[in-house]
């Protein structure tokens, strides 16, 4: 059980400090749809917290719970250690980003911005002010007079962004802030995010369906699958000690092989997989697991390397655990520039997904098409998962 | 032979503009008889006899005519803006809303517009007569009430259309972000969803007060002896004999409804341009 399910350092930490969001049971239900399934979660003051999952997980719904724009059918949200229940949205302390960032197009950029304030009823003299220094914020001081349909998506982007952070809230949510912006401009909005984050200080939480956007990010991550919360974690616990294959496969790729647990000591585990026989793969550790029980090993792309041919597998100096391997032929190959992704075919037609790094400039021309190649990996690598 | 024509080329063919010429002039030339002998110096009206303005002149000074063009405008006026209220909130009940029966009321909202206008005009008559006799001594405009009803239940339906068709653009992530901002209820209404349906009120309230202006029939059965309207009375003037001056009445009554659409198709631009995202 070592490695996989080594206590996060967050959960230490949690117990610590006093939460400044918490979900306690929350249930949604439309109908017969259970949009949020028993959801119980803390986030701590601080956090960059995203909230990771496939379309209709029940993520964007959380987050609007949170807001008061949805109304739990059970359980309680509570903010900064208050019930929230019977809070509408206008008297809560969040304040929103939404997908289509809600821009009013009927006031300037100023007015935007201000509006929150103006409903506050704050004398203009402070209100100016206010909006001058949470514009400088998103460095859009210069376009403070311009009408929404004046500017980019990205620009509308930061206006909604100054528009909920004028409001000084305890939580900024951000629902999909990226996803409606080209790549280019998403790359340097998440690196955008985090600084201001860091600047404003207050705790942001994401929703979204781009793990990368999440890893980039977020300090952790709940990742959703059909309402429930299927794990949580810092980026590299998600990606290095996926708890299931859902979270396996929702995170990164892999190369999952389903397989028959053989052996269980403290010191080694042995599955046995068809798609990897005659060889079985070893993993220095226990996995906690019921012998002969089913259970799926999965192997990161860049964790498994290439061999050229040879009448035995790898020798032992180039692969520790000298039994982790398998013989394919290369099927395809995807250069990407910094790296290349070979596509190789087990004798029982199984593709195996290799990423390998060109750190050299003729990297690229090791291996070839239809070449006959031995793939290796460090025991240590794979997870083994039993759900 | 035959040369390729661009697609919108069509009108350059004879039979084309035979077709065009004979829809224009059926439409229009009657319009334009009507305004033009309104200026005829003919008490016959038969004959062109020369211009002159006696008619118009004629027709300020015919008091109970300029009394019942007051009363017109006025529950013109009233109409629209009773409709406006009426039919912005039935726009956003059935937009926003869904509740058992909302087909069955929707369809009542409709009922107006298709229910044949003498129809509408005699079931009024009945309701005023029999079931609430409005009373005829009130002061003004307290008198055209009875009128103004009958209007308001055929206004109201085209400004709910109109409304309802606007709203279906509104992004409800908006009015969620003013409430999320801090604003109540009526205030997210007030700042965002109103702002947005502007163009359709203009046009909607525009359409309504065209309407009311114009409405001959259902006033006809709803107008008392002290309550006649511009239209009723033309007709009126009518029955004796078509004089220039019922000529120049009809004129300023279209000139009125060709200036009102002119204001809201210039609004409704300049509201489309400032829409635009």
């Amino acid at each position: 059980m070592s490695a996989v399910d080594q206590p996060a350092p967050n959960g230490a930490r949690a117990a610590a400090i006093k939460p400044i969001i918490g979900f306690r049971n929350i249930s949604k239900r439309w109908g017969s749809m259970h949009a949020v399934d028993n959801v119980s979660l803390d986030i701590e003051p601080g956090e960059f917290f995203a909230l990771l999952g496939p379309s209709g997980c029940g993520k964007t719904t959380l987050l609007r719970m949170l807001a008061g724009l949805e109304v739990p059918t059970e359980g309680h949200v509570l903010i900064d250690g208050q019930d929230m229940s019977d809070i509408p949205p206008n008297k809560r302390a969040v304040n929103m980003v939404f997908q289509s960032y809600a821009v009013f197009p009927h006031m300037t950029v100023a007015d935007n911005v201000a509006y929150g304030l103006k409903i506050d009823r704050v004398p203009q003299s402070e209100r100016d002010n206010r909006v001058q220094e949470a514009l400088d914020l998103v460095q859009l001081g210069h376009l403070a007079s311009r009408m929404p349909d004046q500017l980019s998506g990205g620009q509308r982007q930061r206006v909604a962004l100054a528009r909920a952070l004028i409001k000084k809230p305890k939580v900024l949510l951000l629902d999909e802030p990226l996803s409606a912006l080209d790549a280019k401009l998403r790359e340097a909005m998440r690196f955008e995010l985090s600084q201001l984050q860091q600047k404003v200080g207050i705790t942001f939480i994401m929703v979204t369906h781009d793990q990368d956007e999440a890893l980039a990010i977020a300090s952790r991550i709940a990742v959703m699958n059909k309402g429930s919360i299927a794990q949580l974690g810092t980026p590299s616990d998600l990606y290095e000690f996926p708890a299931s294959r859902f979270v396996a496969d929702f995170i990164g790729s892999v190369n999952m092989f389903e397989g028959t647990l053989i052996s269980d000591k403290p010191e080694e585990a042995t599955v046995a997989c068809p798609d990897l026989s005659p060889y079985v793969v070893h993993v220095p550790h226990s996995v906690a697991g019921q012998e002969e029980s089913t259970v799926w090993v999965a192997i990161r792309p860049e964790k498994m390397s290439l061999h050229k041919d040879a009448e035995t597998p790898p020798a032992v100096s180039k692969c520790p655990a000298a039994h982790n391997v398998a013989k394919g032929e290369i099927k395809e190959i995807s250069y990407l520039g910094d790296i290349s992704i070979f596509h190789v075919m087990l004798a029982n037609g199984r593709l195996l997904r290799i990423s390998r790094p060109n750190r050299s400039r003729w990297d690229q021309d090791d291996f070839t098409w239809g070449e006959t190649v031995w793939v290796s990996w460090d025991g240590s690598s794979p997870v083994v998962l039993q759900s | 032979m035959a040369k390729q024509r661009a697609p919108l080329e069509y009108n350059r063919r004879w039979q084309m503009r035979l077709w065009l010429f004979l829809v224009f002039f059926f439409l229009y030339a009657p319009l334009m008889a009507l305004i033009a002998f309104s200026f005829n110096n003919s008490k016959r009206n038969i004959v062109w006899q020369g211009f002159t303005l006696d008619y118009y002149r004629k027709l300020f000074n015919n008091d109970s005519l300029m009394i019942a063009f007051a009363n017109s405008l006025t529950i013109a006026f009233l109409a629209t803006l009773i409709s406006l209220v009426i039919g912005t909130l039935a726009a956003v009940l059935l937009w926003r809303y869904r509740f058992p029966g909302k087909t069955a009321v929707e369809g009542a909202f409709t009922l107006p517009l298709v229910v044949p206008e003498i129809c509408m005009g005699v079931s009024m008559l009945l309701f005023f007569t029999r079931v609430l006799p409005w009373p005829n001594d009130l002061t003004w405009p307290f008198n055209l009430g009875s009128i103004v009803i009958a209007h308001v239940s055929f206004c109201f339906p085209f400004v709910a259309l109109v409304v309802r068709a606007r709203l279906a653009s509104f992004n409800k992530e908006q009015e969620e972000a003013a409430r999320d901002l801090g604003a109540n209820d009526w205030q997210a209404f007030r700042d965002v969803l109103i702002p947005h349906i502007r163009p359709a009120l203009i046009a909607g309230g525009l359409l309504a007060f065209t309407l009311s202006l114009d409405d001959f029939v259902i006033t006809f059965f709803t107008a008392g002896p002290d309550t006649i309207t511009f239209p009723v009375k033309v007709y009126s003037m009518l029955r004796f004999s078509v004089t220039p001056e019922v000529n120049a009445a009809s004129t300023m009554l279209i000139l009125i409804t060709v200036v009102l659409m002119i204001i809201m198709m210039v609004m409704q631009n300049r509201a489309q341009k400032k829409a635009k995202e």
